[in-house]
């Protein structure tokens, strides 16, 4: 009795867990409503066989349980009760499937005006690429793709002169028009997920797949790689902003093509030298950094790192949060210079300092640091050097004492917080495995035997 | 995939032709009385052949699905044709012979002409190693030709082809080894040795069946 | 070929010489001893397993707070989780154990028709084991590719293991294969050649049918995943390209051209999925007839339920690329796979109809298998609903890969094959040991995990309806989620460490069995089934006795009209089972 009681019990519970759980589908922000359609129907059609079939087996249990002198009946089977579930399963079945292959028909059969984009998936970055305004992209390949071309774009192929290029991990579409997403990857799988649109796709290396979609509503929608990728799955983050109209045009107008960067003058390093002057007082002459101002070594890091960092400072990215006193202090510094030509030139300046060797200041277990940085060579190297394949700037060989204190950061959102900070939220993730102090200290203490 | 699924298809279809023979209009609650019960006669007559006819059917199972990929991987475009060595026509041809011979030592055995089943397998013997042999050279030339296993995936499926067929001879070699022993030791005239060279001889038909289709898919394309 | 039919008798000779110690218990070819051999390893590795997932659930229930888990070995936690769960101890135990043990009793044979062949399958199962385990332990850890070994990712750089841990992988799983096979081509024969007199194909248990027919769907589809596995090593070791399209893995060239990724997913599938078959099946086989002997009337509709199992080992080949869905795969096959998928429902419908009509006016014994039996078709009626949803194309793009598909999965080949598992070892236990088990331990047991397990993977499909990915590492701050998913993934963490913990209970039991447990009888459920008729109790190398048994009747007369006993054993004749009160109708 008590079993058939607790049957009833959790077929009663599960159908209040589904009622009342706060845990279900996002609000919808795309056409496929039709998705969630199916979802219900698939939900009424099996919600009542769960009820009904599980009840019948908990009235059973009553109602036969063993008695004393009691016997069971003998009835081999019966053909036609078998026959009448048989038919009745496979119109519920008919029920559930009719649906579902009506609306992937919709799904495979993209709109002929669909404004086309495509997403670019890596070890663990999401990039994107439209085809600009013949609106043609041009041609690819994986054998091309260097840190100088990070797309593989063909150089002689005009289709591909004016594709614009997008790096920061957000996309902007325009809301209401359908959009079909064109699909690639440099390396393994992925998947191009966004829980609001309900569609999805993998990202297969060696060839192109694709999913469409309308977005119906204003507003930023985080993707989600998933298929696993390797070790930094979790934090393969991008976004999707749906604007209207115009701010998209606004948008669209400040991003670069593929021949506007390729012909952007590099940065000349002599014009520079005055401009880092204001540098100097605290990141030192040569760069070599200056522990008493809270400066740190620059000398020796990658140009593409600190071009990045200077522009995130200028954009606010950087240095907004309200614990990152020194952060803030940097705000004023790079507001100096003026433009991205000016970060161009001073930070060719700094490419001319000599790579000097910095003083260890922090002090942990080596060996226990050792272990700890088995998970950061995946990205910054196991000789920490940096990769910038994979946007990881070198740590060893520059000052510690601040890569504890941006560990910290990163672990206090101080740093990496910011929405649009996708590289500094990956580093986020991966701080939150050093648990304390020591920890960080520890592999602090190892990069400083790189 | 849809070589793998034919192949399935016939031996899933042949199993379930013989189960529907078995059950079809059976009333399985209605017991029998004592008598009855020999209608059902005794089992286990040919386990080892049962044995290796599903053993065939596993094997079936797994050339067809390297066939599958084959036809799959062909279709991507970097594939260029191998063009197989001329040996590979000697070497079908020592397999051809090798079955012929193994059936009429087969046949020697059934009908109990112990003398001639030692020149019958070491026959078989010889020709079967000089297909693998055979196989070996052919993989040399490939591969002084330049025509390494990663240089291109028609030369990849090749030499992976080749390699899992030759193993399974090797297979098959092991079990003529034990036999060809007891037979050239004077035990010819055991049923067991009898029976393991029908088994055998059943084997090796198989093999050269799965080598002609082989070679056909490798020339065609 | 007379004389093959006596020679195939020469076996049965030998099983009465007498053992020692080393021939009986380690180098043993007696079906049963090596059954104990492979469900105990296969238990083992599967307790491995269980250790794993309780480090994963530490995580996810309490991100970051355990300094032993980092997100390689997290990746190595889940995929060896994964793989030893499915392969390792389901496939083993259902087949090595149950298959090993019970076809001979219940098919009345003295043993495997190839007893050799059989102790050397568990030893190439054992070295499989080994190579596996050897895995954690080399330079850079075990595979962390995910169970399904996708490549590119299972042998590029981004990876954990992929130094030797995902060679070992591919290698041990190569070795079990072999030993899958040796023990395959056995239980195939075995059912086909060594059924004892009488005992026609239609009068099997449905246990040795759902067995049968997993082990015919594991030597077909095995080979898919050898073939794989060979191209994999292939594409690691040999730089070919069958799987590897030229890529850009972390800004080096590795060399590769051409390959496809899909490909790979098309091999690992088309074994992929028979094989959830060739662990539900057996499941289905046992549960029939635990439920049929402890409600002690007759499996309801038994032809229905062969044909069922028949029908749905055929369609489990041709639904493969239900599981690719969203893999990138010409989306046109979605049409086909979702249809093949949905029909493949009906048999499985109509055997967990099946199962409840035989509770209907039976006589329920509410024992210890008993429970976990009727636990298993409400646990296997939730998973098999849930799979509706991820088998129609359409309802899989929000679903694939995340927290909904790992909660259907768990249910339906994870929480419903275990609780068949303890189910059958409870059932079974008296035959195996000759001892009892402890009645009150066992309920115990039984309401802890199935009460648990249901308040693991219940609220998981939650996760999954609200987006939540699978094989993520840490949530961080995804927009979209409430905070409460968080409180939610403590709960499910609380729920496996309590249902881990609880199976303490069942080895405490098996303790408690062996050292004071009473003496069980020969019959102590009073099955119809030939393997509770032998005539020692744990059977003795060779099972029967002098006589082999004739079977006379279908293996589920309980209950029959006419008869005093409520059941009739399947050795005794229509002329000779006493006939008694009629019982049969108007009670």
């Amino acid at each position: 009795m008590p079993f058939a009681v607790v049957l009833i019990l959790l077929v009663v519970g599960s159908l209040l867990f589904h009622l009342l759980s706060p845990w279900t589908f996002t609000e919808l922000a795309s056409n496929w409503g039709m998705v969630d359609f199916t979802v219900d129907i698939t939900l009424y059609v099996t919600g009542f066989v769960f009820v009904a079939v599980n009840l019948f087996m908990a009235y059973c249990v009553i109602k036969f349980r063993h008695k004393k002198g009691a016997r069971a009946a003998y009835e081999p089977e019966n053909k036609k009760l078998e026959s009448w579930l048989t038919v009745l399963t496979a119109i519920g079945v008919a029920a559930m499937l009719t649906p579902g292959l009506f609306v992937w028909a919709k799904f495979v059969d993209v709109p002929e005006d669909a404004h086309v984009v495509e997403a670019v998936g890596q070890q663990w970055h999401w990039t994107y690429r439209l085809p600009g305004e013949d609106g043609k992209l041009g041609e690819v390949d994986a054998e091309r793709i260097s840190d100088d071309n990070p797309f593989g774009l063909d150089p002689e192929d005009p289709n591909g002169q004016d594709d614009v290029l997008v790096y920061n991990g957000e996309i902007h579409v325009p809301v209401d028009k359908p959009v079909k997403f064109l699909l690639r990857s440099k390396d393994v799988l992925h998947d191009f997920a966004v829980a609001q649109f309900r569609v999805k796709m993998d990202l297969v290396p060696g060839m192109n797949t694709y999913l469409w979609l309308t977005p119906t509503k204003t507003g930023r929608f985080e993707i989600l790689c998933e298929e696993l990728c390797g070790i930094g799955h979790h934090t393969m983050r991008g976004a999707v902003i749906v604007a209207e109209k115009d701010d998209y045009a606004t948008w669209l107008a400040n991003q670069s093509t593929f021949s506007e960067i390729n012909s952007a003058p590099a940065g000349n390093a002599s014009v520079g030298a005055a401009q880092y002057a204001v540098c100097a007082s605290c990141h030192g002459q040569q760069g070599e950094g200056i522990a008493a101002m809270n400066a740190p070594k620059i000398a020796g890091q990658s140009e593409w790192y600190l071009k990045r960092q200077i522009m995130n400072y200028k954009n606010g990215v950087r240095g907004t949060h309200a614990d990152d006193i020194y952060g803030q202090q940097m705000i004023g510094m790079v507001a100096t210079l003026v433009d991205e030509q000016a970060v161009d030139n001073v930070v060719a300046h700094i490419l001319t300092f000599p790579d000097g060797d910095v003083e260890a200041t922090v002090t942990g277990d080596v060996t226990a640091g050792r272990k700890h940085y088995n998970v950061c060579a995946y990205c910054h190297g196991k000789d920490g050097m940096g990769v910038q394949a994979l946007n990881a700037p070198r740590a060893a060989g520059m000052s510690d004492w601040y890569m504890a204190r941006q560990l910290q950061n990163f672990k206090d959102d101080v740093r990496g917080g910011h929405l649009q900070d996708y590289h500094g939220k990956q580093m986020g993730f991966m701080a939150d495995i050093l648990h304390d102090e020591q920890a960080i200290n520890d592999v602090i203490a190892y990069i400083n035997t790189l | 995939m849809e070589i793998g699924l034919i192949v399935l298809a016939i031996i899933l279809a042949t199993l379930l032709g013989w189960l529907l023979k078995q059950s079809f209009n059976t009333q399985p609650w209605v017991a029998d009385v004592v008598s009855e019960t020999a209608h059902h006669g005794p089992l286990g007559t040919n386990s080892r052949l049962i044995a290796l006819l599903t053993l065939l059917a596993v094997v079936s199972s797994f050339f067809a699905l390297i066939m599958s990929a084959y036809a799959l991987r062909m279709d991507l475009g970097d594939w260029v044709p191998l063009s197989e060595p001329q040996l590979l026509w000697l070497n079908t041809l020592m397999l051809v012979f090798a079955s012929i011979v193994f059936q009429w030592t087969r046949n020697n055995a059934v009908k109990g002409r112990v003398s001639r089943l030692a020149p019958g397998l070491l026959v078989t013997g010889l020709l079967t190693a000089a297909f693998v042999v055979g196989q070996l050279v052919a993989w040399q030339q490939l591969k002084s030709g330049g025509q390494l296993i990663s240089s291109n995936p028609a030369n990849a499926f090749f030499y992976f082809l080749t390699g899992a067929h030759a193993v399974h001879i090797a297979g098959g070699m092991y079990v003529w080894a034990r036999a060809t022993t007891k037979v050239v030791l004077g035990k010819g005239d055991d049923p067991a040795i009898r029976r393991s060279i029908e088994l055998c001889t059943i084997y090796w038909h198989f093999l050269l069946l799965v080598w002609l289709v082989l070679f056909g898919l490798l020339l065609s394309t | 070929m007379a004389y093959v039919a006596i020679a195939d008798r020469d076996h049965e000779i030998e099983h009465h010489d007498p053992q020692t110690f080393i021939t009986k218990y380690i180098w043993s070819q007696d079906h049963k001893v090596i059954a104990i051999q492979y469900s105990i390893t296969a238990i083992f590795v599967g307790l491995i397993a269980l250790g794993l997932s309780a480090m994963m659930r530490l995580q996810l229930g309490f991100p970051d707070q355990f300094s032993f888990i980092n997100p390689e070995n997290y990746y190595q936690f889940i995929t060896m989780h994964g793989m030893i769960m499915v392969i390792y101890l389901l496939t083993a135990l259902f087949l090595g154990g149950f298959g090993n043990y019970l076809i001979p009793l219940m098919c009345g044979s003295r043993d495997m028709v190839f007893p050799f062949l059989n102790m050397l399958s568990y030893w190439v199962y054992l070295v499989s084991v080994i190579i596996l385990l050897i895995s954690f332990f080399v330079p850079g850890g075990s595979t962390g590719a995910g169970w399904t070994l996708y490549p590119p990712q299972a042998i590029m750089q981004g990876t954990p293991g992929t130094d030797w841990g995902i060679l070992l992988m591919l290698a041990s799983l190569a070795v079990f294969i072999v030993a899958f096979t040796m023990g395959g081509l056995n239980y195939v024969t075995t059912v086909l050649q060594a059924r004892c007199k009488g005992m026609t194909l239609m009068r099997m248990p449905l246990s040795v049918w759902g067995i049968f027919i997993a082990t015919v769907l594991g030597l077909l589809a095995f080979p898919a995943l050898l073939v794989s596995a060979i191209m994999m090593l292939f594409d690691k070791t040999l730089y070919t390209s069958f799987f590897m399209p030229a890529i850009s893995s972390m800004g080096a060239d590795p060399g590769y051209s051409g390959g496809s990724p899909i490909l790979f997913q098309h091999l690992f599938w088309f074994f992929g999925h028979p094989e959830v078959y060739i662990v539900a099946l057996p499941a289905f086989g046992i549960v029939s007839d635990l439920l049929s002997t402890h409600a002690r009337k007759n499996i309801f509709g038994y032809r229905m339920m062969v044909w069922a199992i028949i029908a749905i080992g055929g369609l489990s080949f041709v639904v493969w690329a239900h599981h690719m869905y969203v893999s990138g795969m010409n989306p046109y096959f979605g049409f086909f796979f979702a249809t093949t998928t949905l029909i493949i429902a009906v048999p499985t419908a109509i055997k967990v109809y099946n199962w409840v009509l035989t509770l209907w006016e039976g006589n329920i014994h509410l024992r210890v298998p008993m429970l976990f039996s009727i636990a298993f078709v409400f646990t296997f009626i939730h998973g098999g609903l849930t799979g509706l949803f991820l088998g129609n194309v359409t309802i899989d793009l929000p679903l694939s890969d995340t927290y909904f598909v790992v909660a259907h999965f768990h249910m339906v080949m994870g929480v419903s094959p275990v609780l068949v598992v303890f189910g059958a070892i409870y059932h079974w236990w008296p035959k195996i040991t000759g001892k009892m088990y402890h009645e009150g331990l066992g309920k115990w047991h039984f309401w802890m995990t199935f009460l648990g397990t249901y308040a693991i993977y219940l609220p998981m499909h939650y996760l999954g309806f609200a987006g939540v990915p699978r094989r993520y590492f840490a949530m961080g701050n995804t927009e979209f989620l409430p905070d409460s998913a968080q409180d939610l993934n403590a709960w499910i963490t609380m729920s496996a460490l309590f249902v881990a913990a609880t199976q303490i209970l069942f080895f405490v039991n098996v303790i408690w069995s062996l050292t004071r447990g009473p003496k069980a009888d020969p019959n102590p459920w009073n099955a119809t089934t030939l393997e509770w008729q032998t005539p020692d109790t744990p059977p003795k190398h060779g099972n029967w006795g002098h006589d082999l048994p004739e079977c006379h009747r279908w293996a589920y007369d309980y209950s029959v009209p006419g008869y005093e006993d409520d059941f009739i054993p399947q050795n005794v004749p229509a002329d000779v089972a006493p006939a008694g009160r009629d019982h049969g109708e108007g009670h």
